[in-house]
C-alpha cells in the first residue's frame, strides 16, 4: 500500500534543513572588477582573474563583505571579527581554477535565527529557524551541454562554457536542522524562504529572483518514526526555482521517503533534482562516498577582519523586518488583506509608503499605484516605479485634493509625466490642464449648452432634474474635462431656476 | 667604455648621457646570447624584436629629453614564470606550451614603465619546483662557471644569464631559495624581498604563501635598483604589503656597518656544510668585524623541522594551484579524440604535460590535504611555520641581521642529485626557513671555495620590511671584498664568448 501526504506525516516526523544561495547584486564580481549583469553575451564579462589564468590573483570585493554582514545582522547572527576564505578543491570544467574560493570552518556570520509565522489548524504559529552560518563564496561558470536527449553532461556531444557567472558573489545561508514542524514542514520551508527573500530584498543586497537563479534553495529532508527521537538519513533536493516549489519539493520528498520506509527500503543520502512539472524529485549525484574537497585556507587572500565600529554602523542600517513592517503598515493604512497582498506582490510597498509620507492620503496613494500607474506599466512592460516617482504622485494627489485637478485631468497629468513631459506642474502648464473654476467661463459654456438643447433645458426648468445630466455632459465635453462636474451642476441648476 | 661587462647602473648612466644607445646595448646583449646560449641555455625565448622596440622607445625619450628611471634602457632577463603579454610563458612546463598570456604581471608592467628592456624568458625548474633547472621540460641550464654543473634553481636561467653577461639584471622568484641558491652557485647577487614586498600578480603560483619575486644582478647596487623598480603595494595582490618600500638603494650605497649586530645562526654554520663554503663564510664574518660590526651567536632550534614542513605546505598549495592546468581553456590538450569526455582528457593531458617532480609534489600535497590527514600534515606544518617565525623573532631581538652560508655546497654536477629528491631538497636547508617566516634575504658572493674554485654565497637576513638592512651589510661587505680581491668575482669565471 502507498501512503499519501497525510498518511506519511501521521506516521513520520520530518526534519528540515535549508541551504539558500543568494547572488549578491554588487556591480563587480567577488574577486575581480568584472561586471555582473545578467544576460550578457557569453564570456564577455571575464578577465584573467575570473578565468583563472595562470598568475592571476583574487582581491575581495569590499561591497560583498558589507552585504554579507548586513545579511548576517538581519538574521541575528554574530559577525566574526576574523574569518577566512578557503579553497574547495574539485575538478569541473565550469570552475576555471578547479577550486572554488569559499568559506569553510571560519565563516563571517554565525549563530543567528529567523522567526517565521505560518497558519496552522490552531491559528497563526511562529517557528524559529536557527541559522548556523552565513558565508561568502564565488559562483561557478555555466555549462551548456549540447546534443543528447537530457541536456545533461552524460550523452552530450559537446559542452559550451560561459564564464560570465564565474566569480559572481554568492552568499550561502545555512540553517541548523529544523525539528518539530510536523506536518507543517512544507509551509515552514516556504515561509522561511519567503521571509528570507523579503529580508534580502529590503536590504537591497540581491535581486532575489528565484527564476533567474539569484536565489536558490536546497531543501534537506529526513524522516524518523514519530516519537523515536531519531534523525533519519537526509536527501538534498536542488533545482527548486520558486517559493511554491519549495513547498512542493518538501512535501513530495516527505511522501517519497515515507513510502520507501514503509516498504522496508532505506533512504540513500543523495542529491535529488526537483521536477517542476510532476512535483517529484529524481536522484542526482549520490553522496554515499563523500567527496574530499581538501579544504585549506586560501593563501592568496588575507583574513577578513571587519572593524567593530563599522559593524555597529551597518547594524543601524538594518531595516524593520519586512513581515513586521507589513503588519504595521496594513494597520496604519487600514488596508484590506487582498490589497496588501497585491502591493507586496507588485513590490509597491516602499513607493506607496514614500508617497504617503509625502502627504498623500493612504487610500488614494494605494489606488493610484495599483491602478492607473500599474496599468501604464503593464502596457509598457516595465515596473511602475520606473515610470514616475513618489514625489510626482504625491503632487498629483495633492492637486486632486485641493480641487485643482479632476481625476480625469490627473490621469492626463500622470500620462504626461510618464511620457517624459516633465514634472506634474510642467505637464499641467504645457497641456493647459487646470480645472476651469472661473464661473464666467463656465457660464458661457453652460449658456452654449442650453442654447444647443433648448428642449432639454426646458425639461429641467420644469423640474426634471435628471435631465440636467445631458447638459452637464455637454459642458464637460466643451471644456475638455477641465471643469469640476459638481461645480457645473451647481451653476447649471441655479441658472435654470432649480438651485 | 660601456659594454656588456659593465654594471647596470653604468649602463643606465651611459644610455642617459647618450654615450651608448639602448638599442646598441640591447643588440650587444642579444649578440652575446646568440654567442653563448648554445652552451649555457639560459633562455627559453628571446624576444629580439620586442626588446629592440622597447630599447628604441627609451632612446626616443632620451632624444626628447624626458626624465627617465634609474634603469631605463638596461636589458633584463625575465624568469618564464611571469606573465608577459603576447610572449610565450611556460613556467618550464610542457603543459603551458604555446600559451601566450593576454596580460602583463604587475612586475612586468613596472619594468616596462621603468624603461627596462626585456630580452626574453629564462629557463627554470618546472613550476619552480627544483634546485637545479634539471626539472625544466625544456632542458637544463649550464652553470657558466663550469658547464658540467647546474646553476642551481629554480631561477637557474635568470642567474646563469646574469653570470654569463647575457643580461646585467634579471628577475627570479624564490619559494624556498630559488633566487638565493642560484645566485650563490653562479657568483652573483640575488635577493628574496620580504613576502608581500613585491606583487605576485601575474606570477604563476607554485606555493602562494611562500612565493616571492626578486632581483638578480652582479652588484649590490644594481640589485637594489631593480628591487626598487619592482617593489611596492599592488591592489591586485591582496597579500602585498601596503607600506613604503624600504630604502634599499640608499642602504646599498651607505657603505658602513659600524655598530651593527650580525647574528650567526648556530644551526646553519657547522655540520653538513662544505669546508670551502665554511671558510669563505668565516672570512666574511672577519671582514664585517673589521668594518665595525659585532658578531653574536643566535640559535634557531626549530629550523630542523623547517624543511619537512616546507615539503608539506608547498606541495599542498601547489596541488591546488596547479589544478587549473586542465587543458580546457589554454595550454596543452592531449587525447581529445572527439569521443573522450572532459574528465578523461583532463587526466590524459595532466599525465602528459607535467613532469616527474611536479607530479610527485601534486600527489604529496593532495595526500597532505586529504580529510583525515590534514591535521597531522598540513596542520602540523603550519605549527612549525609559527615556531620558525618565533625563532626568527627571538634571533632578531639580539641581532640586526642574521647570516649563514646560502647553500651547504658549491654548484653540484648535472645529474648528481636528480635521482635523489631528498638530497636535492637538502640544498635549500638554509634558505627555506626564510620563506616560512616571510622575511627577506640576500645572497652575496663572498669568494671561491678552495677545493673546487666555485662561488660561495653568504646569506644575509633581516626582519619583515627591513630589507634595507641586508643591502647595507651586503654593500659594505661587497666593497671590502672588492678591495681585497682587486677585481669582481666574475672576472675569475671562464670566458664563454670570443670577447
Amino acid at each position: 500500500m502507498t501512503l499519501d501526504y497525510a498518511g506519511a506525516v501521521a506516521k513520520y516526523e520530518p526534519t528540515l534543513g535549508l541551504e539558500v544561495h543568494v547572488e549578491l547584486n554588487t556591480k563587480s564580481k567577488m574577486f575581480c572588477s568584472c561586471a555582473t549583469e545578467f544576460g550578457a553575451e557569453p564570456n564577455t564579462q571575464t578577465c584573467p582573474v575570473c578565468l583563472g589564468l595562470p598568475g592571476a590573483l583574487p582581491v575581495v570585493n569590499a561591497k560583498a563583505i558589507e552585504s554579507t554582514i548586513l545579511i548576517g545582522l538581519a538574521l541575528n547572527c554574530s559577525i566574526a571579527p576574523y574569518s577566512r576564505f578557503a579553497r574547495k578543491n574539485y575538478f569541473y570544467p565550469d570552475m576555471p581554477k578547479n577550486f572554488q574560493t569559499s568559506q569553510y570552518d571560519e565563516p563571517i556570520c554565525i549563530n543567528g535565527y529567523l522567526d517565521v509565522e505560518i497558519e496552522t489548524d490552531e491559528g497563526p504559529r511562529v517557528f524559529r529557524v536557527d541559522i548556523e552560518r552565513v558565508h561568502m563564496e564565488e559562483d561557478t561558470g555555466k555549462s551548456l551541454h549540447v546534443g543528447g536527449s537530457t541536456g545533461r553532461i552524460h550523452g552530450a556531444e559537446y559542452s559550451l562554457l560561459d564564464y560570465n557567472r564565474a566569480g559572481i558573489p554568492l552568499v550561502e545561508i545555512v540553517t541548523r536542522i529544523v525539528p518539530g514542524t510536523g506536518k507543517y514542514a512544507p509551509q515552514v520551508a516556504r515561509a522561511y524562504v519567503t521571509e528570507l527573500r523579503d529580508i534580502l530584498r529590503s536590504l537591497g543586497v540581491s535581486d532575489v529572483k528565484m527564476e533567474q537563479g539569484s536565489l536558490r534553495c536546497d531543501a534537506n529532508v529526513s524522516l524518523a518514526p514519530i516519537g523515536s527521537g531519531e534523525l533519519g538519513t537526509r536527501s538534498e533536493t536542488k533545482n527548486v526555482n520558486s517559493l511554491r516549489s519549495v513547498e512542493r519539493a518538501v512535501s513530495g520528498e516527505i511522501e517519497r521517503q515515507a513510502n520507501r520506509l514503509e516498504n522496508g527500503e532505506r533512504i540513500i543520502q543523495e542529491t535529488r533534482h526537483f521536477l517542476e512539472e510532476s512535483g517529484q524529485t529524481r536522484p542526482g549525484r549520490s553522496k554515499e562516498q563523500a567527496e574530499d574537497y581538501r579544504y585549506f585556507p586560501e593563501p592568496d587572500l588575507v583574513p577578513v577582519t571587519p572593524d567593530a565600529k563599522w559593524i555597529e554602523e551597518l547594524r543601524t542600517r538594518i531595516p524593520e523586518k519586512p513581515s513586521v513592517r507589513r503588519k504595521r503598515l496594513q494597520v496604519e493604512w487600514n488596508c484590506p488583506d487582498k490589497e496588501m497582498e497585491s502591493l507586496v506582490n507588485a513590490e509597491l510597498l516602499d513607493v506607496v509608503e514614500a508617497t504617503i509620507k509625502l502627504g498623500a492620503e493612504p487610500t488614494r496613494a494605494r489606488t493610484w499605484w495599483l491602478g492607473e500607474i500599474s496599468r501604464l506599466a503593464n502596457e509598457k512592460e516595465v515596473t511602475p516605479t520606473s515610470l514616475i516617482t513618489a514625489e510626482q504622485v504625491a503632487q498629483v494627489i495633492a492637486l486632486i485634493v485641493s480641487g485643482d485637478l479632476t481625476d480625469k485631468l490627473a490621469r492626463q497629468v500622470v500620462e504626461g509625466v510618464v511620457a517624459g513631459e516633465g514634472s506634474p506642474a510642467d505637464v499641467i502648464e504645457k497641456r493647459g490642464l487646470k480645472v476651469v473654476s472661473d464661473d464666467s467661463a463656465l457660464m458661457s459654456a453652460i449658456e452654449a449648452a442650453i442654447a444647443a438643447s433648448p428642449d432639454t433645458a426646458e425639461r429641467v426648468r420644469s423640474g426634471n432634474i435628471p435631465a440636467a445630466g445631458a447638459l452637464i455632459g455637454a459642458v464637460m465635453k466643451a471644456t475638455g474635462g477641465a471643469a469640476d462636474a459638481a461645480k457645473v451642476r451647481e451653476l447649471l441648476l441655479k441658472h435654470l431656476g432649480q438651485g | 667604455m660601456t659594454d656588456i661587462f659593465s654594471t647596470a647602473s653604468e649602463m643606465a648612466s651611459a644610455v642617459a648621457k647618450k654615450e651608448i644607445s639602448s638599442v646598441e646595448l640591447t643588440k650587444a646583449h642579444l649578440d652575446r646570447i646568440k654567442e653563448t646560449d648554445g652552451k649555457v641555455h639560459s633562455f627559453l625565448f628571446v624576444d629580439e624584436s620586442g626588446a629592440l622596440e622597447q630599447a628604441k622607445a627609451v632612446d626616443a625619450k632620451i632624444a626628447k629629453g624626458e626624465s627617465l628611471s634609474p634603469l631605463a634602457g638596461v636589458p633584463l632577463a625575465l624568469k618564464d614564470i611571469l606573465a608577459q603579454e603576447g610572449i610565450p610563458t611556460t613556467a618550464g612546463s610542457k603543459i603551458l606550451e604555446g600559451w601566450r598570456p593576454p596580460y602583463d604581471a604587475t612586475v612586468v608592467t613596472k619594468l616596462k614603465e621603468a624603461g627596462v628592456v626585456i630580452l626574453g624568458k629564462t629557463n627554470m625548474d618546472e613550476f619552480a619546483m627544483g634546485s637545479s633547472t634539471e626539472n625544466s621540460a625544456y632542458g637544463t641550464t649550464q652553470n657558466p662557471w663550469d658547464l658540467t654543473r647546474t646553476p642551481g634553481g629554480s631561477s637557474g636561467g635568470s642567474a646563469a644569464a646574469v653570470a654569463a653577461f647575457q643580461a646585467p639584471i634579471a628577475i627570479g622568484t624564490d619559494t624556498g631559495g630559488s633566487i638565493r641558491q642560484p645566485a650563490a652557485l653562479t657568483g652573483i647577487v640575488g635577493v628574496k624581498p620580504t613576502y608581500g614586498g613585491v606583487s605576485r600578480y601575474g606570477v604563476i603560483a607554485y606555493s602562494s604563501s611562500l612565493d616571492q619575486v626578486g632581483p638578480f644582478a652582479r652588484t649590490v647596487l644594481d640589485t637594489a635598483l631593480l628591487h626598487e623598480a619592482i617593489a611596492g603595494h599592488d591592489e591586485r595582490d591582496s597579500t602585498s604589503i601596503n607600506a613604503p618600500v624600504p630604502q634599499v638603494v640608499a642602504a646599498a650605497k651607505r657603505g658602513d656597518v659600524k655598530g651593527m649586530k650580525i647574528g650567526v645562526i648556530k644551526e646553519l654554520s657547522g655540520a653538513g656544510f662544505q669546508a670551502g663554503v665554511l671558510a669563505r663564510f668565516n672570512e666574511s664574518l672577519d671582514l664585517l668585524v673589521s668594518q665595525g660590526a659585532e658578531i653574536v651567536e643566535v640559535s634557531c632550534p626549530n629550523f630542523e623541522y623547517a624543511l619537512a614542513a616546507y615539503y608539506l605546505i608547498a606541495p599542498s598549495e601547489a596541488s591546488s594551484n596547479l589544478a587549473r592546468f586542465d587543458s580546457m581553456r589554454y595550454g596543452l590538450r592531449v587525447g581529445d579524440d572527439g569521443k573522450r569526455g572532459a574528465e578523461e582528457v583532463m587526466s590524459i593531458t595532466r599525465d602528459a604535460g607535467f613532469g616527474k617532480e611536479v607530479k610527485r609534489r601534486i600527489i604529496l600535497g593532495t595526500y597532505a590535504l586529504s580529510s583525515g590527514y590534514y591535521d597531522a600534515y598540513y596542520g602540523s606544518a603550519q605549527k612549525v611555520r609559527t615556531l620558525v617565525k618565533q625563532d626568527f623573532e627571538a634571533a632578531f631581538s639580539k641581532a640586526d641581521v642574521l647570516v649563514s652560508p646560502v647553500t651547504p655546497t658549491t654548484a653540484f654536477k648535472i645529474g648528481e642529485k636528480s635521482n635523489d629528491p631528498v638530497a636535492m631538497y637538502l640544498s635549500d636547508i638554509a634558505t627555506i626557513p626564510v620563506n616560512m617566516a616571510g622575511i627577506g634575504g640576500m645572497s652575496l658572493p663572498v669568494g671561491l671555495a678552495d677545493e673546487d674554485g666555485l662561488p660561495v654565497g653568504l646569506q644575509i637576513l633581516a626582519p619583515v620590511m627591513q630589507d634595507d638592512r641586508f643591502y647595507r651589510v651586503g654593500g659594505t661587505l661587497e666593497a671590502a671584498l672588492l678591495s681585497k680581491w682587486g677585481k669582481p668575482i666574475l672576472a675569475n669565471a671562464p670566458k664563454l664568448g670570443a670577447k
